[in-house]
């Protein structure tokens, strides 16, 4: 039965140290591979549903532009302290860190799309541009999701594509059906990815 | 699936060897043979794995992961719980507070042993 020993390439068998140092590093190399199963929490992912479903009706009622796009900021950054606290709460369970490799990974692959996201924001709401904002949020944190997703379980991604599809239709049809793209994406979507993701990988 | 919180609390802290020996002997080889010893690290991160996932993270096959599996089981290392997801078979697997104490030993065991050997 093989043993975590190896020889080396000039055929001389490892020192104790070296074949010490290479039996932690693969246990650390694993333990970062299976935490991408867990970092993402899905109980926090549908939490962040719930909040949105109701930023959502919030938003339907606002009666400016103004109204209803602080609406969304004030739940964007609800959502952003839910889900990295149910990340930590999850991680921590799981005896590792959220600081540890894949979750600076997860966060890392995520935070530029949602740059790009409140960058583009800024510039269509002081052009006076509001039509598109509803799917340039989805499409681009889809993307994020679906690049961070990259390095954890399928449906990371699959739900990341799934709000780039959502994105790419509220850009193709009628302004007016933005906020209820909004509410069927970052309410929907991740309320059913949530439950499914909880369900199936430890919470 | 939850684990049993009785699995993630320390029982029964474990002070490490301040003169761990270097023999190869000592190491738990058990969870010295690097199927096994993925498994365990594994599911140390996660509160359960089913067998597809773990087969897929170590990159191994079938049978020798259900092999290295029993032996964990055997041990106590690991528990498995089986089941089925809508008609499919389902085998789910979790690191046992025996388990995760005989990974911090191999653990200590690895850490003290380049330690005293970069001393000497």
């Amino acid at each position: 039965m093989a043993e975590t020993v190896d020889v080396r390439k000039d055929g001389a068998p490892p020192s104790l140290e070296g074949r010490a140092e290479e039996n932690l590093r693969f246990i650390r190399e694993t333990m970062e591979k299976a935490g991408t199963f867990t970092d993402v929490s899905g109980w926090g992912t549908a939490a962040v549903g719930g909040t949105a479903l109701a930023a959502a009706w919030l938003a339907s009622r606002a009666q400016t532009f103004q109204g209803w796009l602080g609406v969304w900021l004030a739940e964007a950054l609800l959502a952003s302290l839910l889900g990295f606290s149910a990340m930590a709460w999850k991680s921590r369970r799981a005896g590792s860190s959220l600081l540890s490799h894949p979750g600076r990974r997860f966060a890392l692959s995520l935070a530029p799309p949602l740059a790009a996201g409140a960058v583009l924001t800024a510039a269509l709401a002081r052009a006076g541009i509001p039509g598109p904002i509803p799917g340039v949020w989805l499409i681009l944190y889809g993307a994020g999701v679906t690049t961070a997703g990259a390095f954890s379980v399928r449906v990371v991604p699959a739900m990341g594509i799934c709000f780039m599809a959502l994105g790419a239709a509220a850009l193709f049809t009628p302004p007016g059906w933005g906020n209820a793209l909004l509410a069927a994406g970052f309410g929907g979507l991740h309320v059913v990815f949530g439950f499914w993701i909880a369900r199936r990988y430890g919470g | 699936m939850a684990e049993p919180a009785d699995d993630r609390r320390p029982t029964g802290p474990r002070r490490p060897r301040k003169t761990p020996g270097l023999s190869p002997r000592e190491v738990d080889r058990l969870i010295h043979e690097r199927t096994r010893l993925g498994i365990v690290s594994a599911l140390a991160v996660a509160p359960s794995l089913s067998f597809v996932e773990l087969r897929k993270l170590l990159g191994t096959s079938d049978g020798n992961l259900s092999v290295h599996a029993r032996k964990l089981e055997e041990a106590g290392y690991i528990a498995c719980a089986k089941g089925f997801e809508g008609r499919v078979p389902r085998t789910d697997y979790r690191l046992t507070a025996l388990g995760r104490r005989a990974l911090e030993r191999y653990l200590d065991h690895m850490e003290h042993l380049i330690r005293a050997v970069r001393k000497g």
